[in-house]
């Protein structure tokens, strides 16, 4: 067993160090009803070649997103990702170490967490980030976690243009706590309903922007209405790219931003892993959840970084924690920062300006095919179609042409009513071909 | 061009006193201090190439950005050195063992990278249609298969996240699984005092009572005192096996058994499941529910601290309520259940978006198919086989906890061996840095005074194990010896020496900021 470095001999020779005949002596505590002698009816052991040979097997039943004209967003996008990422995060002393819990010899990763957190606190505008959460829709929940112990109110005003998803897994944990979720009803330009839903005991409105329906909204109204009442706003965004076109949640005055970080840096990986974004302003920083990284000095006073604040976390304050995360998503938030820091300034504000071009241009395209009514009135690189007919059966009829048109809005939520509803989204991997191609069959389709 | 130094091989020189060498720059040597990537100058450069479209072309009007973001960019060499030059300041598993304890940091597989990063997997759409995703489903369904065959247990959540969140989906299925029986008053959670942090964390979090239960002398935990904690009130029973002192819970049944007869449900931590996969399977033991930590067991890599994944094995009783989506197949292919209705109609809701952490899932499923039924209970023989060797080895001159019987995959030290010292946990942790070995995890679990936890892992070859254990006997005699210094101001060999934690925590910067004197970023030259 290629994994397994110890020899028939070295068993022998340990076994005799520690003083028993045979291994199962070191089993012994094991009570003998749930001591199982048998190897499970499973494979046995399989060379190299053997697992290449049946994992290809099953990626290969897969049509990956790079494989033709391709259109899904809905939380998750197809960008580009460059080499120099995928190499730096394969490096051992990144791939293969442990939480940075001894930061004399983990100052490479705490020196990335440390920039990971500007780089994020810049994209907000807010003043703190953490150093990642598992992803966009775990960082929306314990945002408004986080607003609970803020406000000690028990309510929570979720926006109908929240992601399905998001708003589930929201719902699963505050649910859990005892607060009280109100989600507006879902409409595709609506951040402005949550207005009315804000009262003395609201904790938090949750908005997102841009929405599922790839909507682009000012919050700033959101927030001085969620401020009058001693609310907090938590601006939720799932395309990091769009934070280099848009005014940022900081600006609109958001007190919590959450984003989904997968468009920088990480891929796709069919829905994980990604990295969760999550900013706050800076007087909320001991009630934030997950771990947080800070600049120090070593003994001889040298600038060094360590995990800090501790004393908001499990292994620390246990039942009182701020949160039970642990893990995080180390590795794909040193894979944001790196593209990040590919990117800059420049690169983030071109890429983001190349999306929005090209949704433009899709836009364009779609509202020339009959029956198509773009639905989406501010959008980045997502926006929403009317389409004549079923959005799932459209989507299976145009893999025939080879096009991969979206996301059904009806598989995010089969009970909005919204079957003819399609979210389709365009990015700079989008060519023109490609949007000529949908064009071309969606026209085809529609006028059957 | 490289010097060719044939025929003039270096070597150290002679007769040349050990003084502390400093050099004219500050450098050390090739390990090179690198600075911020905010101090770098870097306000308007970029490692991208973009066909730029026209910039006026919006139509979002007041929706646009205008003030400077404040982000730095690198072209692509200069950002090449920069993470080089910080990977070097990282201690790894692919460089020496890396015994953490509760951690299990086994060597990690290229090969489950290769696999990951197929385009079949890698650039797969969690919302592509999915007759384009039968190969993705299919992988989940096998996962499922082996983890459930492995543990006995008929059900399996996939997506949580990592072990914590596998924990509070495991609470929620008990949650919901209570409701539905008209017993959701139960909000007692029962919590050993040896548990991982995140226990009372998760049970806190889902509103729950955390109340401790007592250990005993030998490490295990009380029945009495768990016997009469089981109240009417109780929720779940929280415990990790192997524990947290490496121990195997010997009353694990009537652990079972017991709270089962007072009508709860008996949550099982499965981050140490790596010490009895192949052997032992925790549905025989009557456990309802255990997370199972694929970064730990199946090896998928920690990267500095995730990301991880922590599928859920789920007993009988609490299979209807497990979380949306899971996999189902009808003969003609697989299927994702995505709602809350029909067949999933008892389920809690949802964990995550999307389904988890396919790119873990592909790393363990290799790594499952590698071992096979057979090398996945050697690695359970060769990981406790480990970790009972270093505990022979080190007693002669540590304290184990608990020294009568075997320990199963990580051997538990105290600090009564240093006492009279002057040489804390800490200092003989910082110690191992210079030796050239990560510490143990230290001070942990929480009921053993000044605990250092050893797991060595399966994939230690035993020349290893001894260069470890001659690295530790050398310390442990050098602090009995009175040498204090070279403990107190360790770690003395490493990037940085000793890191001021507390002034970290009483005035945090957690984010760069240019001093007063700095020139602010420009803002971006016009186009």
């Amino acid at each position: 067993m290629r994994y397994l470095p110890l020899t028939p001999l070295d068993r022998a020779e340990m076994l005799g160090v520690i003083g028993v005949d045979t291994i199962d002596d070191l089993f012994a505590d094991v009570p003998a009803a749930a001591r199982k002698a048998d190897l499970f009816d499973l494979p046995l052991h399989a060379g190299e070649m053997e697992v290449e040979r049946e994992l290809s097997g099953l990626a290969a039943k897969n049509r990956p997103a790079g494989a033709g004209p391709f259109f899904c967003g809905a939380g998750a996008y197809k960008h580009h990702v460059p080499a120099t990422v995928d190499h730096i995060i394969q490096r051992s002393e990144f791939l293969t170490s442990y939480t940075p819990y001894q930061p004399e010899i983990a100052q490479g990763t705490l020196q990335v967490l440390f920039e990971f957190q500007t780089q994020v606190a810049a994209l907000t505008g807010l003043e703190v980030a953490n150093a990642s959460m598992y992803d966009g829709s775990t960082a929306c929940a314990e945002a408004v976690m986080m607003a609970q112990r803020v406000t000690r109110r028990k309510k929570a005003v979720l926006s109908g243009g929240l992601h399905p998803h998001y708003a589930a897994v929201t719902q699963t944990i505050a649910h859990a706590e005892g607060m009280d979720i109100a989600r507006q009803a879902v409409a595709i330009d609506a951040e402005a309903a949550v207005l009315s839903a804000i009262d003395a005991e609201t904790a938090c409105v949750v908005v997102q922007t841009p929405n599922v329906f790839g909507v682009v909204t000012d919050v700033t109204r959101i927030a001085e209405a969620a401020h009058a009442a001693g609310a907090l706003l938590i601006v939720v965004t799932t395309e990091a790219v769009s934070y280099g076109l848009l005014k940022p949640p900081g600006e609109m005055g958001a007190d919590i931003a959450v984003g989904e970080g997968q468009s920088i840096g990480v891929g796709l990986n069919y829905g994980g892993p990604y990295v969760g974004l999550f900013a706050a302003r800076e007087k909320f920083v001991r009630q934030m959840p997950g771990r947080l990284c800070g600049e120090t000095v070593d003994a001889e006073g040298a600038r060094g970084f360590v995990l800090t604040l501790s004393t908001r976390e499990q292994h620390i304050r246990r039942e009182k924690a701020t949160s039970n995360i642990c893990t995080n998503s180390g590795l794909c938030a040193l894979a944001f920062s790196i593209h990040m820091t590919l990117l800059g300034e420049r690169g983030l504000r071109e890429l983001a300006a190349l999306n929005h071009s090209r949704a433009r241009e899709l836009r364009d395209a779609l509202a020339a095919v009959h029956g198509v009514e773009i639905l989406s009135p501010r959008f980045f690189n997502e926006f929403a179609i009317r389409v004549p007919g079923r959005a799932t059966q459209i989507v299976e009829d145009l893999l025939a042409d080879g096009v991969v048109a979206g996301v059904p809005f009806s598989r995010l939520d089969p009970k909005a009513g919204m079957d003819d509803v399609l979210l389709v989204a365009a990015t700079e991997t989008t060519t023109r071909d490609d949007i000529a191609a949908f064009a071309k069959a969606l026209h085809t389709r529609t006028a059957r | 061009m490289s010097m060719s130094n044939i025929g003039r091989p270096t070597r150290p020189e002679t007769g040349v006193a050990a003084v502390a060498h400093t050099s004219l720059t500050g450098a050390r040597g090739l390990l090179q201090d690198e600075a911020l990537i905010f101090e770098m100058d870097g306000w308007d450069k970029t490692g991208v190439d973009f066909d730029v479209p026209n910039q006026d072309a919006s139509d979002l009007g007041d929706l646009v950005r205008s003030a400077p973001i404040g982000l730095p960019g690198l072209s692509e060499p200069e950002a090449m050195r920069h993470y080089v030059r910080l990977s070097q300041k990282n201690h790894a598993i692919d460089l020496a063992l890396y015994p953490l304890g509760s951690c299990t940091m086994k060597h990690n597989p290229r090969l489950n990278e290769k696999m990951a990063r197929l385009a079949g997997f890698a650039d797969l759409h969690p919302m592509a249609p999915q007759s384009t995703a039968q190969g993705a489903l299919e992988l989940m369904d096998r996962l499922a298969h082996w983890l459930k065959t492995m543990t006995g247990m008929p059900a399996v959540a996939l997506s949580p996240k990592a072990g914590a969140h596998g924990e509070l989906c495991g609470l929620l299925s008990i949650k919901a699984a209570h409701e539905a029986k008209g017993q959701g008053h139960r909000r007692t959670v029962l919590v050993p005092t040896s548990a991982h942090g995140t226990n009372p964390a998760t049970a806190a979090f889902v509103g729950s009572d955390v109340t401790e239960i007592a250990q005993t002398a030998d490490g295990r935990v009380d029945l009495s005192d768990l016997a009469a904690k089981l109240s009417p009130d109780v929720a779940a029973i929280m415990v990790t096996n192997p524990n947290t002192c490496g121990l195997f819970e010997r009353d694990i049944i009537e652990i079972a058994r017991l709270t089962h007869a007072a009508g709860a449900y008996f949550y099982c931590d499965g981050a140490n499941f790596n010490a009895i996969v192949g052997r032992v399977r925790p549905g025989d033991l009557g456990v309802d529910a255990m997370h199972i930590n694929l970064h730990k067991t199946f090896s998928t890599p920690h990267g500095g601290g995730g990301p991880g994944a922590g599928p859920v094995v789920l007993s009988a009783a609490l299979a209807p309520f497990a979380p949306a989506p899971w996999v189902v197949s009808d003969g003609q292919g697989f299927k994702l259940l995505e709602e809350t209705e029909g067949e999933a109609a008892q389920a809690f809701g949802r964990m995550v978006a999307f389904h988890g952490q396919m790119g873990m899932f592909v790393r363990a499923y290799a790594y499952m198919l590698s071992h096979g039924a057979d090398g996945l209970r050697q690695v359970a023989e060769d990981a406790v086989l480990n970790a009972n060797y270093i505990k022979a080895k080190l007693s002669a001159v540590m304290t184990p906890a608990f020294p009568d019987g075997p320990c199963m995959h990580e051997a538990l030290f105290d600090d009564s061996w240093l006492e009279g010292t002057d040489v804390t946990t800490l200092d003989f942790a910082k110690a191992m840095i210079d030796e050239g070995f990560h510490p143990m995890t230290m001070y942990f679990p929480l009921v053993v005074h000044g605990a250092m936890l050893i797991e060595p892992t399966e994939t230690e070859s035993k020349q290893e194990l001894d260069r470890f254990c001659h690295a530790l006997i050398l310390l442990a005699k050098a602090a009995k010896a009175g040498d204090v210094e070279r403990f107190k101001g360790a770690p003395y060999l490493a990037p940085l020496r000793r890191l001021d934690e507390t002034q970290a925590a009483r005035k945090p910067r957690l984010t760069w900021r240019p001093e007063p004197t700095t020139v602010a970023p420009a803002p971006m030259a016009a186009e």
